[in-house]
């Protein structure tokens, strides 16, 4: 019913609003097949916390506190109809009388992580992008060729490598920047972007390449297309044809790369986090499968399948509007 | 063809010696090299060519022949991957070979324009249609946008564009295939510049959009007074714009004349071979049964209503050649045929029986005797398999041949279609345009069909090799009596192939009938139009075509 009103609505608008509908889907699914895999976890909280010495006894009665002890699509549905209402439930580590809520645990966490990846993002993403359409435009010179060479080395070198080698050579040799990132509430801006310097550093060199790459390589792409021809026949200059004439035409898959890059950012720091004691979600997740948290684990497995999910609609969405069939149609 | 005799009178009546204007374009003794895996192929071996200010040279060869490449050399443009090996190229006293990028860059789109083959992939989808008509002003800082602007509106009237105002601000997937030519026409225009280059503008076109495009590109030509190369490898196409027409073949110039003499006593051999399809018909073929009979079919994609109410019967042994110009329904017919679309009512009878609408409905057998061969055989055959696979595949799906057997019966294929078991383990990227065409038939062929669909098969080809395809394909039907439904926007192919004709527009058969009936008068008006519309080897067939239709009030 829904869908058929849409056809009075522009292609672009029912093309975001199908997207968005088939995003809530996806999370939909996502959401069991966590809730399910997290349920699968060997081990046994219980006993984690409670020790191998519990009575069965005291381990029943802990399962029936936290509700462990109902079927599993009860779990499920009780699970999802608090996220519905912004309640991420308790955490395992709660005890009677205090509490820990999910969603105060991760609150800060989170705003930790999201804050690191828009920093690496505002300065990583414009970067790739000037790089790969510099290398696009100097296709073959000395330039593209040592850009491509550095990133092909940075590509090539896991990240807690590059993290160790700048932790080594800037912290502790020269002493420039701090070895810990641990950054706490209420530090004044410039002891906050001191702290994170070097994480940044590290997580800009880990992605940049790969962007930049494919900015470049959908930019030459590009470039073969009959209508570059047509503008070196009307005299454009080099820069011209790669600024007006080829980018417009790339976006779509350099926006996807970027976005599967931001993803990365949210839910793979977790490598750069342990290494600089950073206190980003990365490290809860680890923390809460360590101890079997499972409302935590699940909490943390949504937060990252929504950020993929959101970032690549935003791919999505700005690959379409960038296609003037569908923004102009007939 | 009676044509020919009124060209001849004509030659004869032609006022001696046409004025030329001062030199513009010069090259001389150019060699250029492609380079394929490191080996310098020649394209260009050693042309001369000169073109005089308002002078509109024809240049026109088979595909390979460098046309294009002797084109872009006007421009100061070589392709990537190729070489000026030796010659000089000299525009209005300036070396185009040795002068500095700048400089040329500063020639082209002001004093030399280029007009590609396929508009549609010349835009860029990304900018509106103005953006693009005006760029070159833009570029070399000609004059203000306002007044560039006003000028190419002027030109959009000229060149016949709808709402010339308005057209600018649509994006090019927005207007047809006719009017992007048309818009890149007035592109080129539209700095005024010297020289155009039109690099076969035409090709994509189906014919009777291809008159109003010739019509309008050849009237601001004259009206400019702008020295233009049209390249073509349709001769008739090229008599009607070109003062003189240069012949090139393997990347050297064979003859060069005044078009009115070329036509009448072409003196090189070759050239007289670019008459070859024109002069190909086939003999009325005896009446038998139908082996395809179309029965009131109608289909749609969608909402939108593609074909009509059309019927009509193929004869077994019978070539019966549809058609019509882009978007009348010709090919959607043959999705039907194949079983690759259902239609809404009416019925396909094949040899007698019924065929259910849809290919997962129909038996192995049927599948077998119907066969469908493409316009495009580059991009129906995969390119990861040599011939061999290609043609054993039909042989082992159908009848099981496989190992040595199927090795003869591919080398029987390869010989039925006059290629030499040679080619049995080349790659479709080692063989030329007619060459996998020819592959293309012999898949066809090796699942022994009652019945070949033919869709636009020699389109895409030269006149030359078109020719061989189509006498292929009529010695292959007397040998194992087959019938095919042949798909073409051509109608010199279709005096060449057909027994019968179907004229299809707006998925309605106007006409059908015995080739001879068809093609003769009384004619309905489509009919008309689509003969009419059809190039002849004769210098003032265009200017006869746009007469009439003016006089008429028809519009095309």
């Amino acid at each position: 019913m829904i869908l058929r009103n849409l056809t009075m609505v522009p292609p672009l608008i029912r093309t975001i609003i199908s997207r968005l509908l088939l995003g809530v889907l996806t999370l939909a699914a996502v959401s069991v097949i966590i809730f399910s895999t997290v349920s699968m976890l060997p081990g046994n909280f219980a006993t984690a916390i409670l020790g191998q010495s519990a009575t069965p006894e005291t381990v029943a009665a802990f399962k029936s506190r936290l509700g462990l002890d109902q079927p599993v699509a009860t779990r499920y549905f009780k699970w999802v109809g608090g996220i519905l209402h912004g309640d991420l439930g308790e955490s395992l580590s709660s005890s009677p009388g205090a509490p820990r809520f999910v969603a105060d645990i991760i609150s800060s966490r989170l705003r930790n992580t999201f804050l690191l990846a828009s920093v690496t993002a505002l300065i990583a993403v414009p970067l790739s992008i000037i790089l790969g359409v510099l290398c696009a435009l100097y296709r073959g010179a000395a330039f593209d060729r040592v850009v491509n060479g550095i990133s092909l080395t940075t590509i090539s070198i896991p990240e807690f490598l590059v993290a160790y080698i700048l932790l080594i050579s800037v912290a502790v040799r020269m002493r420039w920047l701090p070895t810990l990132s641990n950054v706490k509430d209420g530090m004044d801006v410039a002891e906050w972007a001191y702290r994170i310097t070097l994480p940044v550093l590290v997580l800009t060199i880990g992605i940049v390449a790969h962007m930049m790459r494919m900015t470049r390589s959908a930019i030459i792409g590009v470039l073969s297309s009959p209508y570059i021809h047509m503008a070196k026949c009307k005299g454009a200059s080099q820069a011209r044809i790669i600024l007006r004439h080829a980018l417009p035409n790339a976006w779509a898959p350099i926006a996807n790369v970027v976005a599967v890059n931001l993803a990365y950012l949210v839910v793979g720091v977790v490598v750069v986090e342990t290494v600089f004691v950073y206190p980003g979600i990365g490290q809860t997740m680890v923390d809460a499968v360590r101890t079997r948290d499972l409302p935590l684990v699940q909490a943390c497995a949504l937060i990252f399948a929504s950020a993929y999910i959101l970032l690549n609609l935003v791919a999505d969405i700005i690959a379409i509007s960038t296609n003037p069939k569908l923004l102009h149609p007939r | 063809m009676a044509e020919e005799n009124a060209t001849i009178e004509k030659v004869e009546s032609l006022p001696s010696g046409t004025k030329r204007g001062p030199l513009l374009l010069t090259i001389r003794n150019l060699v250029i090299n492609g380079l394929v895996d490191d080996t310098a192929v020649p394209i260009l071996r050693g042309v001369d060519l000169d073109v005089h200010r308002g002078e509109v040279i024809g240049l026109i060869g088979e595909s390979g022949a460098g046309k294009s490449t002797l084109g872009l050399a006007g421009l100061g443009i070589v392709n990537e991957g190729c070489i000026i090996v030796d010659g000089s190229i000299t525009f209005d006293g300036i070396d185009l070979r040795n002068c500095p990028e700048s400089v040329k860059r500063h020639l082209r789109g002001v004093r030399v324009a280029y007009v590609a083959q396929s508009a549609a992939a010349s835009f860029n989808p990304a900018h509106k249609l103005i953006d693009q008509v005006v760029e070159s002003s833009e570029i070399h800082k000609t004059e203000p946008r306002k007044r560039a602007v006003e000028r190419a509106v002027t030109l959009f009237g000229e060149l016949a564009l709808p709402e010339p105002a308005r057209i600018g601000e649509r994006y090019p997937h927005q207007v047809s295939g006719g009017q992007l030519q048309r818009l890149m026409t007035a592109m080129a225009m539209n700095c005024a510049p010297d020289l155009i280059i039109f690099d076969e503008p035409t090709t994509a076109l189906d014919v009777t959009t291809q008159v109003e495009v010739l019509g309008a590109i050849r009237k601001v030509v004259q009206q400019f007074g702008t020295a233009a190369i049209y390249i073509s490898h349709d001769l008739a196409l090229v008599s009607q714009m070109a003062h003189r027409i240069v012949v090139l073949k393997d990347g050297i110039k064979v003859e060069e004349a005044e078009t009115r003499q070329m036509l009448a006593s072409p003196e090189h051999p070759y050239t007289r071979t670019l008459w070859a399809v024109r002069s190909l018909e086939k003999s009325a073929a005896v009446a038998a049964r139908p082996i395809l009979d179309i029965r009131h079919i109608n289909a749609a994609y969608g909402h939108v209503r593609v074909l009509e109410d059309v019927s009509f019967a193929v004869p077994r042994g019978h070539t019966v050649a549809v058609v019509g110009e882009s978007g009348s329904g010709k090919s959607t017919l043959a999705r039907v045929v194949c079983g690759l679309l259902r239609v809404q009512q009416g019925e396909v009878v094949f040899d007698g029986t019924r065929l259910p609408p849809l290919r997962k409905e129909r038996t192995r057998d049927i599948l077998r005797r119907i066969q469908l061969v493409y316009q495009s055989a580059d991009t129906s055959m995969n390119p990861s398999h040599t011939v061999r696979k290609l043609l054993s595949r039909p042989l082992r799906l159908y009848f099981g041949l496989k190992g040595s057997a199927a090795d003869q019966r591919v080398n029987e294929l390869l010989d039925m279609i006059e290629m030499s078991g040679a080619y049995i383990d080349r790659y479709p990227s080692e063989l030329s345009g007619g060459q996998k065409q020819r592959i293309s038939i012999a898949r066809a062929l090796a699942a022994n069909p009652d019945l070949i669909v033919c869709d636009e098969v020699t389109s895409a080809l030269d006149q030359v090799i078109q020719e061989g395809i189509l006498k292929l394909l009529m010695s292959l039907q007397k040998e194992l009596s087959l019938s095919y439904l042949f798909i073409t926007h051509d109608l010199a192919t279709v005096k060449a192939i057909a027994d019968e004709v179907a004229v299809m527009h707006r998925g309605r058969v106007v006409r059908f009938g015995e080739k001879n009936a068809v093609l003769s008068p009384p004619f309905d008006d489509y009919t008309q139009l689509l003969m009419s519309s059809v190039p002849q080897m004769d210098p003032d067939w265009l200017d006869g075509v746009i007469q009439k239709r003016t006089g008429d009030g028809t519009h095309a």
